[in-house]
């Protein structure tokens, strides 16, 4: 199987530096993207079918759409390089930035080249500082390759490129609270419409694309949008960087078809759950996607199949429960999770996150009371979507409200029996 | 009072961006390399730098994670208390170091050598429990790993 992501990326060994990549045929696909339209580039990637790979699964080549083109435009235009990996169970991106940080850059250029931006800043997540050097030095060797700068490889195509290291917030993976932290704010939501692309970073158009997506593009632009959909079993294109966590015998991370069954994932990549531990249930795309059970296991993972089975694929790495963990001590910690990186701005979020966690932990200490369960359930209506800034809080209320409903017995019983049945 | 250096630091990032006060993150990083903390005045020295009122610079500083607004010991422990790491054993880790330091969470040692802090999910989930010390990512912890991983800081 052709693998776009991570076909340069073997264990144990450093990532190949910008002359191996070129060897690898790196750098080609931006060679073919500057032969052609930035226009001509927005339609192959339309084509490709290609969907965001950061969470919300937003159809690239539209989302490009949107960015006001020709001489027109306001600018400098920008592009950002989403790496800002904080969505707790998921290490998919730090794969590709210390795996092949040539390929993301190649990425970041073509994209920007799509919508004729002038700027591209890659915003990076603090704690990875393995990712912060290679990229770094990824971008150093691209700008004297003439890959970035003046005059790209003798086109009038000129792109500045700056790696932003981060100070830490849950909330700047948010495209508008990532764009707030690269103008030097706190990081909070701003109202939409307008949209970035059109009133973005310093008002200026604006696109914000996660690291596996743009890792995508090269691929695209070098084998075309039928080859990149081929790769699928399902219809949505390409392949997907898949993740395990928990008490599974092999957990980590593989390139696999987009579509890949989750049991065959769980069972053939994961090698299944140790020996002593029952499978209980998966938040299959990180911590803000609704709980599944064994009986999802033939469901497909992808965008259309998984939100069909009631959940999202959100980053496609799962976090799974097994039953010697309690359902409800992992719920409280998601909560309280989200309620500490709450950003403040709008009530629901700022006052209802912190009241769940407390519920949850009264719960998880047997001082629940059996109303505590119809308050939570309202709170999963009152912190859903439409009712805030951002998607933070109805993120946040996906594990807790199919929680309520999957492993309602276990908080029934933590309330009856005034205790958590998995403690001393 | 900011040093040379530090001023030709923070200038340096000012080159990336449109706007002066887009350094602000960046620059309290580069204060906090060389004093380890964000005092009141290096706070106001920042913000004079960049033309921002102490207030505005504030609520940036306060908003990351990162930036330390109190002391903090020579170094900082990040322990990831985030949903896959708490499966895989995040407690006795906790536990473990409060009682093998003599501190919770936000406290500093008596000879100041360690800061314990919870961080959010380290992107390393495959490889829980994981832990920050400083700049390096220590994963796949039990507590004598941990043992021995302390020993190695002054």
């Amino acid at each position: 199987m052709e693998k776009p992501l991570t076909g340069n990326i073997q264990p144990d060994r450093k990532p190949l530096d910008i002359t191996e990549y070129e060897k690898a045929g790196g750098y080609q696909a931006l060679r073919i993207a500057l032969g052609k339209s930035p226009s001509d580039i927005q339609k192959i990637i339309k084509d490709s079918n290609l969907k965001g790979r950061g969470g919300a699964g937003f159809p690239t080549g539209q989302k490009w759409s949107f960015v006001p083109m020709g001489r027109d435009a306001r600018r400098p235009k920008y592009l950002v390089v989403n790496a800002d990996e904080m969505e707790p169970g998921t290490f998919k991106d730090r794969l590709l930035l210390e795996g092949d940080p040539n390929l993301v850059i190649e990425g970041a250029i073509i994209s920007a080249y799509a919508v004729e931006a002038e700027v591209v800043y890659v915003f990076l997540r603090w704690a990875y500082k393995t990712a912060s050097s290679r990229i770094e030095k990824a971008i150093a060797q691209a700008y004297e390759k003439k890959y970035l700068g003046k005059n790209i490889l003798g086109s009038d195509y000129n792109l500045q490129m700056y790696l932003h290291n981060s100070a830490g917030r849950y909330m700047c993976g948010e495209e508008d609270g990532l764009l707030d932290a690269l103008e030097g704010k706190r990081a909070i939501p701003r109202s939409k419409p307008p949209y970035p692309q059109t009133c973005g970073l310093w008002g200026k158009p604006t696109v914000v694309n996660n690291v596996e997506t743009l890792a995508n593009i090269p691929y695209i632009i070098k084998k075309g949008p039928e080859s990149f959909k081929r790769l699928s079993l399902t219809e949505e294109g390409g392949t997907k960087l898949y993740g395990v966590s928990g008490r599974v015998n092999n957990p980590g991370l593989w390139e696999l078809p987009l579509g890949t069954p989750m049991g065959e994932i769980l069972h053939k990549y994961a090698e299944g759950m140790r020996e002593g531990y029952r499978f209980r249930g998966v938040l299959p795309g990180g911590a803000s996607t609704d709980f599944l059970t064994e009986e999802h296991f033939d469901v497909k993972m992808d965008f259309t199949n998984l939100q069909k089975a009631g959940s999202r694929l959100g980053t496609g790495t799962m976090i799974v429960l097994d039953d010697q963990t309690c359902p409800v001590g992992m719920v409280y910690n998601l909560e309280k999770f989200f309620a500490r990186e709450s950003c403040g701005w709008c009530t629901p979020c700022r006052e209802g996150l912190p009241w769940i966690a407390e519920t949850l932990e009264a719960i998880e200490n047997g001082q629940g009371r059996p109303e505590d369960l119809d308050l939570l359930e309202e709170h999963t209506g009152l912190l859903g979507m439409g009712h805030t800034f951002c998607a933070l809080a109805p993120g946040a209320m996906e594990p807790l409200q199919s929680a309520l409903r999957i492993f309602r017995e276990d908080f029934e019983k933590h309330i009856s029996q005034h205790r958590c049945p998995w403690r001393q | 009072m900011l040093t040379e250096r530090v001023k030709k630091e923070i200038q340096q990032e000012l080159s990336k961006y449109a706007q002066k006060r887009a350094a602000g993150p960046e620059a309290l990083k580069i204060v906090q390399s060389h004093r380890g903390w964000i005092s009141d005045e290096n706070l106001s020295d920042v913000a004079r730098f960049l033309d921002m009122t102490d207030e505005e610079l504030d609520s940036v500083a306060t908003c990351y994670n990162l930036i330390f607004r109190k002391p903090v010991g020579r170094h900082v422990i990040l322990i990831c208390d985030s949903v896959t790491c708490w499966m895989m054993g995040y407690e006795n880790l906790f536990n473990h170091l409060q009682q093998k330091l003599g501190i919770t969470f936000g406290q500093t040692t008596s000879d100041g050598r360690f800061t314990l802090l919870p961080i959010s999910c380290l992107g390393a989930c495959d490889k829980a429990p994981a832990m920050m010390i400083d700049d390096t990512l220590y994963m796949e912890l039990d507590t004598s790993k941990l043992d021995e991983i302390i020993e190695k800081y002054e």
